[in-house]
């Protein structure tokens, strides 16, 4: 008990090492200013992709507000409290994801809501994006490290069952997010290369058959239309054609702040919300581009360095997995609507309009900094 | 197990940088990628996109044209256009298709053929955020009802376009035509540049013929539009040109009158000034209401159209052909007054029967017992069988169809009226080449009077009359007055391609005119009663055509078969006798005789052309001297 008291320990500086601002607020300055940086950056971006409606940056900049205050809470929490918490999180969680197949709110098609009386309506999927990676953390981090196949094939379990959940609502996107942020803390914790190799083998098989028996027909349509955009030009292939001509007339140097035609002139669907980096690369050009992956570059690279430097197992793979999901919102936005990847209707981190998304992202870089600034200065 | 016991943190530490490590490799890997897509699109393939993107933009989109206005000879409108609201619906913006389907079925009066017709465009490829129409030419009170709801119902808007609207009608749509939608044959045809906004193309009668005069030239406008084909900006426009405004020598209170004096019947009029041969009426009953023909007609009206017993689209007047009967007989003294088969003073005697021979077919004719002796004057009067017989086989089969096809028989010698039939004018080589059956002797002698084979149009049948009435000076008939503007009508009417028939002896028109006012006039002209108190003199010939069956699928009872196997009353003339201003010829159907039924007509459309009209109207100013020259 007493290791866990000095473990846990918040208000002591056993060390006597001189400790900053930044540190008593348990806020990393580098990544806060990165995070800055990009979110500044992304509000110019909406403000054109929104057609220069200044109701939707104010609403974006105050989801921020709050969602920077979530990101300090956050912070401030011990990351042994996120692992205490982890396993009653993670069976709330799956409650809400079977009420909402229950007594879900739809929109499009799909239950996501869930309007409980008396609470702001939620997506219990979105709280599982980061909760599911700190069930799978905790469930590993109880024992040595690399795992056994029986634990790894538990901690699969744990990942797969909130999957299977999500993917009935149907909400193919999160549920890809929610399992990639599980599978990298399987893979974190040491999961063997043999394994893997296995597991991609098991993927393989198992996508003809998510093809013929698990997709409904507006997926397929997605892939297909990806596939060839052409094929479907004024239906399914508008989106992709449509981004892939604002991206690409936008040339090296791009056609400059609220110039982008594509955008403005509504060609481009959804241009503040996912398609959001189209209006980037027709205005800003490549260069913009460039600049605004490398501030996510950057990004990664200062959580790789909090995760490798955290100090105990559970903080690291939680850290890692939350660093890497993060990697995966950018890459099949990015990918998604430069033609790459189907359109699968993942935001772009932290610049795309939208309140749920935005929030649990800085609530993940809060967990990120918590365990950054509650390091023991022991060992470091 | 306790948290963090009996654990080597060192090598799990060692583990999770190998794998930070490797993901970092994995991560910087992915965003080359990107990056390399970026490249690929922006700097690599930047000029196609460049293009695209400027296509998107900027849009030529067309103008349409107003269709020109139609006149008749009085300046009265007879086809105008009207603006009409049609209501559409742009899935994208909708909130619930269904509700909103629901809702507006609730307001408007959709059919389920509208209802059909919006799902299956619904289910068609289209563009996004691409207007479907639901329901076309809403009333007032719906579009007051659309708008009192409208905030409910986004995505639904009401659409104005310019539509045909013809506000005669039921007097008009035989003589006019009428516009409708393109179908796939006429879009083969037409040129896709000038009728790229235009959706309705004249489909009959001077709608059809001028329709290239009536559409105009589409005008274009150089504009920015967002992916809803909302114009934001023109940047450049040129005006379409409009449709010329047509004047026509349809007298409307004539053509009118004309449906009045054959209602309840079924039957065609047609009046050419000889003139001009201007068409003053044309008239065709019972007609139809062109107007729901142009949004659409509906199924069920149009069966009701098309099943009706009387064919009401049935234009009578260019493609009925009938046998002319009696009204042939006058064209028919002529040719044998100048082959020289007969002389105004022959006489021959009538016995109620003819006979080519002795001992062959008796021809009988219409007076059992016969006319006694009988002359040229008298046998148009009487309307005598015999005397035509024996011309008709001393003229010869040739002989008559040479004369009769310079009356225009036989062939559409109309100028610009679309649709109009050629009739049968019958000869030997036809005979032969139709039915492999040699021309009988026996045949020439139908043709005397103008049954057997022979088919004319009332129209026909008029412009051999008004030819009468010109004395030989040939008058295509047409419908086209005047262009509006600095245009003339010749510059398109088609070139005039009869020449005059000349006489050997050119006072024998005057001679065969007289005649046929023995018929209106004379005290055993079979059209006296008709003709009586009038102010002027009348030239007419009446005639009767045998209906010899009815069409089989038809089912009619006792009543109706009695009536429908009644003969055809028809009449030709013109007046006054000098001077003419109005030929006519009227087919009544089933209607007994044509001095009983059709001269009456014919004598009340003369009086309202040459008494009722002549003050207002333009064309047929006779002066009161001339009438009592006439009567005198």
């Amino acid at each position: 008990m007493a290791t866990r008291e000095v473990f846990s320990s918040t208000a002591s500086n056993p060390l006597g090492r001189p400790r900053g601002l930044w540190s008593a607020l348990h806020v990393d300055p580098i990544l806060l200013l990165l995070l800055l940086i990009l979110v500044s950056g992304g509000l110019f971006v909406l403000y054109s992709g929104a057609d220069r409606n200044f109701d939707v940056v104010k609403a974006q900049g105050l989801r921020f507000g709050v969602a920077f205050i979530v990101m300090l809470v956050f912070a401030q929490l011990d990351p042994s409290v996120f692992r205490r918490w982890a396993p009653w999180l993670y069976g709330l969680g799956l409650v809400g994801l079977i009420a909402v197949l229950v007594v879900g709110v739809g929109a499009k098609g799909a239950q996501r809501w869930l309007a409980l009386p008396g609470l702001p309506r939620f997506q219990p999927s979105e709280l599982m994006k980061l909760v599911v990676p700190m069930m799978a953390a905790w469930y590993l981090s109880r024992h040595f490290l690399p795992p056994r196949l029986s634990r790894i094939g538990v901690g699969l379990a744990i990942v797969l069952l909130p999957m299977v959940l999500i993917v009935k609502q149907p909400d193919l996107g999160t549920s890809l997010l929610v399992g990639m942020a599980g599978l990298f803390v399987v893979f974190f914790a040491g999961m063997s290369w043999k394994l893997i190799s296995a597991f991609f083998v098991m993927v393989s098989v198992a996508a003809p058959v998510m093809w013929f028996f698990g997709m409904r027909d507006y997926q397929k349509q997605r892939v297909l239309t990806l596939l060839d955009p052409q094929s479907d030009p004024l239906g399914a292939g508008w989106n992709i054609i449509q981004s892939k001509t604002a991206i690409g007339s936008g040339g090296f140097d791009g056609k400059g702040w609220l110039q982008g035609t594509q955008s403005h002139l509504e060609f481009l669907p959804e241009s503040h919300t996912d398609f959001i980096v189209a209006v980037l690369a027709e205005e800003f050009g490549f260069i913009g581009v460039l600049a605004l992956l490398s501030v996510y570059f950057l990004i990664i690279l200062r959580c790789l360095f909090i995760s490798v430097t955290a100090q105990d197992s559970f903080s690291r793979l939680v850290a890692g997995a939350l660093t890497m999901t993060f990697f995966i919102y950018i890459f099949v936005n990015v990918g998604m609507v430069s033609g790459l990847l189907p359109v699968v209707g993942v935001p772009l981190p932290l610049v795309s309009y939208g309140g749920t998304s935005t929030v649990t992202l800085m609530a993940a870089f809060g967990i990120l900094m918590s365990i950054h600034t509650h390091r023991r200065m022991i060992t470091a | 197990m306790p948290w963090g016991e009996f654990k080597d943190t060192a090598a799990e530490r060692r583990l999770f940088q190998r794998r930070a490590m490797v993901m970092l490799v994995v991560v910087f890997l992915l965003l080359a990628t990107l990056v390399a897509r970026m490249y690929q699109l922006q700097v690599v393939e930047h000029d196609i996109y460049t293009t695209l993107s400027d296509k998107n933009r900027v849009q030529v989109q067309s103008v349409p044209p107003p269709r020109g206005l139609v006149y008749d000879r009085n300046q009265v409108l007879l086809a105008e256009n009207r603006p009409v609201f049609s209501v559409t619906v742009v899935p994208e913006r909708v909130g619930g298709m269904e509700a909103t389907l629901e809702q507006l079925a609730r307001i408007l009066d959709v059919s389920e053929e509208d209802m059909e017709r919006f799902q299956r465009r619904l289910r068609e490829p289209r563009r996004p955020f691409q207007e479907i129409p639901l329901r076309y030419d809403l009333t007032e009170d719906e579009i007051a009802r659309l708008a009192v709801h409208r905030h409910e119902l986004p995505g639904v808007e009401v659409e104005a376009e310019l539509v045909r609207y013809y506000p005669h009608s039921e007097l008009t749509a035989h003589a006019l035509g009428f516009v409708g939608r393109i179908n796939r044959d006429e879009l083969q045809r037409i040129d896709p540049v000038n009728y790229a906004g235009t959706n309705y193309i004249g489909k009959s009668g001077v709608e059809r013929f001028y329709e290239e005069l009536l559409h105009g030239r589409v005008g274009y406008q150089h504009v920015e539009t967002n992916a809803r084909g909302r114009t934001l900006r023109v940047l450049e426009r040129e005006n379409p040109v409009p449709g010329e405004d047509l004047e026509l020598h349809i007298d409307l209170r004539l053509q009118n009158r004309a449906h009045e004096l054959l209602d309840g019947r079924r039957g065609a009029i047609v009046a050419i000034e000889p003139a001009t041969g201007g068409i003053l009426a044309l008239a065709s009953v019972p007609g139809f209401d062109a107007n729901k023909f142009v949004t659409g007609i509906s199924v069920s009206d149009y069966r009701e159209l098309s099943d009706s017993k009387d064919k009401p689209l049935f234009n009578r007047a260019l493609r009925g052909q009938y046998p002319p009967g009696s009204t042939l007989k006058p064209m028919l003294a002529i040719a044998a007054l100048d082959s020289g088969a007969v002389t105004r003073d022959l006489t021959i005697w009538d016995p109620g029967h003819f006979q080519i021979n002795s001992v062959g077919r008796r021809w009988r004719d219409w007076k059992r017992g016969g006319h006694g002796w009988v002359d040229l004057t008298y046998a148009m009067a009487q309307s005598c069988d015999v005397y035509f017989y024996e011309a008709a086989v001393e003229m010869g089969v040739d002989t008559m169809v040479s004369y009769l096809s310079r009356f225009g028989f036989g062939e559409d010698a109309t100028l610009d009226v679309s649709g109009a039939l050629s009739g049968l004018l019958p000869s030997p080589d036809w005979k032969r080449a139709t039915r492999n059956e040699p021309w009988y002797p026996g045949d020439t002698v139908n043709l005397g009077i103008g049954q057997g084979f022979m088919l004319s149009t009332p129209l026909q049948l008029a412009t051999a009359t008004a030819l009468i009435a010109n004395r030989g000076e040939w008058v295509e008939p047409r419908l086209l007055k005047g262009i509006q503007g600095d245009r003339s009508p010749e510059e398109f009417l088609p070139g005039e391609t009869h020449e005059p028939l000349q006489l050997k002896d050119p006072s024998d028109w005057d001679f065969i005119a007289d005649s046929m006012a023995e018929v209106m006039h004379g005290v055993k002209g079979t059209a006296r009663g008709a003709g009586r108190g009038a102010s002027y003199r009348m030239a007419g010939k009446t005639g009767t055509a045998q209906v010899f069956s009815l069409a089989e699928d038809e089912e009619y009872d006792a009543e109706e078969v009695r009536e429908r196997l009644r003969d055809h009353a028809l009449f030709v003339g013109f007046a006054p006798l000098k001077n003419p201003q109005i030929a006519v010829a009227i087919i009544v159907e089933n209607g007994g005789g044509g001095s009983s039924t059709a001269a009456p007509v014919a004598r009340a459309l003369f009086d309202a052309w040459i008494q009722e009209f002549s003050e207002s109207g333009d064309g047929a100013l006779v002066s009161q001297t001339d009438i009592e020259n006439e009567v005198r």
